[in-house]
C-alpha cells in the first residue's frame, strides 16, 4: 500500500480544519504493531478521537486518520492498527511496507509481550530501510504500573540498543499519549520529511479519474472471480 | 413435545386451502401449493439474490463432490505463519474458565466440540479446551474405531442425550443435546460451526497445516476468534434465518430501497464482487457482480462478523475473510464501515484484492456522497427507528407469530416476538418448536408438505410448497380449520406488503 495507491478520498473521520490554510499536508502511514490484547487499538482511538472505550478484539486491521499540526507543515496521519493475531501475520507486511513510523507496542504487565515486540523489530528490521521508517518502542498500560514486568529501565536499553526511540504511555488515561504522537510527527518530518521523495502531498480531491465513465468493462474482470 | 400432541397432515391438495381468485399478471394474488417458483410473495423480479431454493438440503448433504469453483482469487498464504512461531504464547485466559467435572457444565444444553483428526482440541463450547482433552481423545477414538471399521459414526442416542459427529476433514465437530434436536438438525448446526472455522483460515491452509503437521495446535491460530464461533452458536439458538437458510431484510418502502441500491450499484470498482449494507442484522440492500450468487451461510458468517466485533465502529475495518460457500479456498478482503459513528449502518465491500483498501474506501465515500443527496437517506434512517413490525398488524388475532420464506430470493419474513413469548427461555422454546416443523418438512426421507399440531401452550401450522415455507404459531385455542384460513389471509398480507418487506429488484454491478 501506501505511495503507490490511488490518492486518498477525504477519510470520514478526518478532523480536517474547516479554514483553507496556506501550509502543505503531507501524508504519514503509520503501523501499530504488537501481541494481540496490549492496547493498539486503544491507542488508535486515543489518536484519532481522544477517547478509551473497550473494544472486542481487531479482526484483520482497522484504519483511521488523524491530523497533525507541526508549525510549518500539517502532517496527515493514516494509522494502520493491525491485530496482532497469529492468523493473520502474513498479511501483516502489508501494512508495515512502506511505512514512515512503526510503533511497537507491548504491555509493560505481560513480559511476554515485550518479547513479542522485539520478534515483530526483527521482523520489521528485515524489511528496514535505514532512515526511511521511525520506529517507536510503546510500553501501554502505564496505569497498572503496580502491576509491571518490564521495567523503564529495559524499555529504554531495548530502545538505545537499537536505536529506536522509547515512550511509555497509558491509553486509559491518556497519559503520554497526546505527547506521543506529537514527538512521532516531529521525528517523521525531520528525519523523512526533508528526504527527497520522503513524504507525499496529500490532495483532497479523489474522484477524479475514478468516476471516468467507461475507463473499465465489468464484464472484463468477471473471471478474476468468476466460476 | 408433549405425548398428546395431535398430529395431522392437512391435505392441501383438496382444495381447501386453495384460492379460487386467478393470478394477476403473472404473480398470484394468494399462491397455491401449483404456484411456480418465483412467483411467491417476496420473490424478486428479475433474479435470484442468493443461491437458490435447496439451501438447507444444500447446507446438511454431503456437499464434497461440489466442485470447487476455480476463482482466480490468491492462495492463502499457508507459510507466512512460521516467521513468529518462535514464541508459543497462551490464548489469553478465556472467561469460559468453568469446572467439566461439575454437574453445571454436564447440564448445559447442548455442547459443541470441534477437535483435529489426531484428537487435540481445537474448541468448546463451554469450559477451556485444555482441561476437556481426554474427552476429546475419547471422542475421537470413537470415531476412528469406526472408521477402522470403514464405516461412519454420525449419531449416539443415550440417556436423554444425543451426540452427533461430523466428519470435515481435517476437523472433526461432535454436537452433544439433551434438546429434542433431530441429527438433521444438529448436523446443520456443526456445518455452521465448519464453516466459521474456514471462513477464518480458508480450508486450504487448513489441509496444509494438517498435513505438516498431524498434532498441530489450532488454537494458536484460532486465537482472539473463539467468540465469533460462541455468538454463532448463540445466533443459532435463536436467529430463524439460519434456521431457514435465508435472511431478513429491514422493512423499508421499495422506492427509498432502490435508491440505496442504485445509489451502491453505481459505487462500483474493478475488484468488488459483492457490496452489501446492513441495519443491524438485517438486510438493506446487496449488490453483486454479474453472475456471482452471495450463498446464505456465507452472508450469515459475515452478519455474524461484523454482529460480533465492536471494533469496526473505530474507523474503517479492512479484513481477510473466506467465503467458503463461494470458494474454501482464497480469501476475499472485505472493508468494514458504519455510514455514520453511531448509526447502525454498516457497509461491507468484499474485494478480491488485499492491496484495494484505498479503492474501497473510496466507494464507501462515493457511494456515501451520493445517497446523503437523496431524500431516500432520510427515509432509510426513519425507517431504522422500527426495524421490525408487530403481528397485531396482520390483524389475525389468534396469530402469534410467524416465519415465511421465500424460497427463491433466499428472504424471509417474521414479526417481532409478541409479549406471550418476551423471555429469553420463551422464544428459544419457540425456536425449538419451529425447528421440530421445519425437520418434518425437511424429513430425509419422509418430507411433510405442512403439518398442523396443537399443544397445551400454542398451535402450530407448517407449510412448504415449491415457492415458499410458512410456519405460523397460533393461541392453543383455535381449530385447524381457522389456522388455515389464517395462513391464507396471511399469505394476502404479506403479498400487500411485500415491496417493503423484501428486496424486489435486486441490483448487480
Ligand atoms: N489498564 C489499561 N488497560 C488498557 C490500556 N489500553 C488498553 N487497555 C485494555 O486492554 C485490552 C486490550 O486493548 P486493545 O486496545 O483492544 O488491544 P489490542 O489488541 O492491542 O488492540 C482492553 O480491555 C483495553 O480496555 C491501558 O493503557 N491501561
Ligand atoms: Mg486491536
Amino acid at each position: 500500500m501506501g505511495e503507490t495507491l490511488p490518492r486518498v478520498p477525504k477519510g470520514a473521520k478526518l478532523r480536517s480544519d474547516t479554514w483553507s490554510r496556506p501550509v502543505r499536508t503531507l501524508r504519514v502511514k503509520m503501523v501499530l504493531l504488537g501481541s494481540s490484547g496490549v492496547g493498539k487499538s486503544s491507542l488508535a482511538l486515543r489518536f484519532g478521537k481522544d477517547e478509551f472505550r473497550t473494544a472486542s478484539p481487531t479482526v484483520g486491521c482497522a484504519y483511521l486518520t488523524r491530523v497533525v499540526h507541526l508549525s510549518d507543515v500539517t502532517l496527515r496521519f493514516e494509522i494502520w492498527d493491525t491485530a496482532g493475531q497469529e492468523k493473520y501475520h502474513s498479511v501483516t507486511p502489508l501494512y508495515y511496507r512502506g511505512a514512515h513510523a512503526a510503533l511497537l507496542v507491548y504491555d509493560l504487565c505481560k513480559r511476554e509481550t515485550f518479547i513479542r515486540a522485539q520478534v515483530w523489530l526483527k521482523e520489521l528490521e528485515k524489511h528496514y530501510i535505514p532512515g526511511s521508517t521511525v520506529i517507536w518502542l510503546v510500553g501501554n498500560k502505564g496505569d497498572l504500573a503496580q502491576d509491571r514486568q518490564v521495567s523503564v529501565q529495559e524499555g529504554q536499553a531495548l530502545a538505545n540498543d537499537r536505536g529506536l526511540s522509547f515512550t511509555e504511555t497509558s491509553a486509559l488515561s491518556g497519559d503520554q499519549v497526546s505527547e506521543l504522537l506529537q514527538a512521532i510527527a516531529h521525528r517523521v518530518y525531520e528525519c523523512i520529511g526533508a528526504q527527497q521523495g520522503g513524504l507525499s502531498e496529500w490532495q483532497e480531491t479523489p474522484l477524479v479519474d475514478l468516476h471516468r465513465k467507461g475507463t473499465f468493462n465489468p464484464f472484463a474482470s468477471c473471471c478474476k472471480v468468476g466460476p | 413435545m408433549d405425548g398428546e400432541a395431535q398430529r395431522a397432515t392437512a391435505s392441501w391438495e383438496n382444495g381447501t386451502l386453495a384460492p379460487v381468485d386467478r393470478l394477476r399478471f403473472e404473480r398470484a394474488d394468494s399462491p397455491t401449493p401449483g404456484l411456480v417458483e418465483g412467483t411467491e410473495p417476496g420473490a424478486g423480479q428479475k433474479s435470484a439474490m442468493f443461491v437458490h431454493a435447496q439451501s438447507f438440503e444444500d447446507l446438511t448433504a454431503e456437499a464434497e463432490g461440489e466442485a470447487q469453483r476455480e476463482a482466480l482469487l490468491e492462495k492463502s498464504e499457508t507459510d507466512g505463519a512460521e516467521e513468529l512461531e518462535v514464541l508459543n504464547i497462551a490464548s489469553e485466559s478465556k472467561s469460559k474458565e468453568e469446572d467439566v467435572s461439575s454437574e453445571a457444565w454436564r447440564s448445559h444444553r447442548k455442547h459443541v466440540f470441534v477437535l483435529s483428526e489426531a484428537g487435540k482440541p481445537i474448541y468448546t463450547r463451554y469450559g477451556t479446551e485444555e482441561a476437556l482433552s481426554s474427552t476429546m481423545g475419547v471422542m475421537m477414538a470413537l470415531v476412528s474405531f469406526v472408521e477402522a471399521e470403514k464405516n461412519i459414526i454420525r449419531s449416539i442416542h443415550a440417556d436423554g442425550c444425543k451426540v452427533v459427529f461430523l466428519t470435515k476433514s481435517p476437523l472433526v465437530l461432535v454436537g452433544v443435546s439433551r434438546t429434542c434436536q433431530s441429527d438433521k438438525e444438529m448436523l446443520r448446526e456443526l456445518q455452521y460451526i465448519y464453516y466459521q472455522i474456514v471462513s477464518l483460515l480458508t480450508l486450504t491452509q487448513l489441509n496444509h497445516i494438517f498435513q505438516h503437521k498431524q498434532n498441530y495446535d489450532l488454537r494458536r491460530l484460532l486465537a482472539g476468534s473463539e467468540y465469533l464461533t460462541d455468538n454463532l452458536l448463540h445466533r443459532l439458538d435463536r436467529d430463524p434465518g439460519l434456521l431457514l437458510s435465508a435472511v431478513t431484510c429491514l422493512p423499508l418502502a421499495s422506492s427509498a430501497r432502490d435508491v440505496v441500491s442504485a445509489s451502491l450499484q453505481a459505487a462500483k470498482a474493478k475488484s468488488l464482487v459483492f457490496s452489501i449494507l446492513l441495519a443491524g442484522d438485517r438486510l438493506v440492500t446487496l449488490v453483486r457482480k454479474k453472475d456471482q450468487f452471495l450463498h446464505h451461510i456465507d452472508l450469515h458468517l459475515v452478519f455474524n462478523l461484523v454482529g460480533s466485533s465492536s471494533s469496526f465502529r473505530e474507523g474503517e475495518g479492512w479484513t481477510p475473510i473466506c467465503l467458503p460457500k463461494f470458494n474454501t479456498a482464497g480469501f476475499f478482503h472485505a472493508h468494514i464501515s458504519y455510514l455514520e459513528p453511531a448509526s447502525s449502518l454498516c457497509l461491507i465491500l468484499v474485494s478480491t484484492d488485499r492491496e484495494d483498501f484505498f479503492n474501497m474506501s473510496n466507494c464507501k465515500q462515493r457511494f456515501l456522497e451520493r445517497l446523503s443527496k437523496r431524500s431516500a437517506y432520510q427515509a432509510l434512517k426513519e425507517a431504522l427507528k422500527c426495524p421490525s413490525y408487530s403481528v397485531a398488524q396482520v390483524g389475525i388475532p389468534e396469530l402469534r407469530h410467524f416465519l415465511y420464506k421465500s424460497k427463491s430470493s433466499g428472504l424471509y419474513t417474521s414479526p417481532e416476538f409478541p409479549v406471550v413469548y418476551q423471555s429469553d427461555e420463551e422464544q428459544e422454546r419457540l425456536m425449538g418448536l419451529y425447528q421440530e416443523l421445519h425437520s418434518h418438512l425437511h424429513h430425509p426421507t419422509r418430507p411433510l408438505r405442512s403439518f398442523y399440531r396443537c399443544s397445551k401452550t400454542e398451535n402450530l401450522l407448517a407449510w412448504v410448497t415449491s415457492g415458499f415455507e410458512l410456519y405460523l404459531c397460533f393461541s392453543p385455542l383455535g381449530t385447524k380449520a381457522l389456522a388455515v384460513a389464517a395462513a391464507n389471509k396471511l399469505m394476502k398480507w404479506i403479498r400487500k406488503e411485500e415491496d417493503r418487506l423484501f428486496i424486489l429488484s435486486p441490483l448487480t454491478y
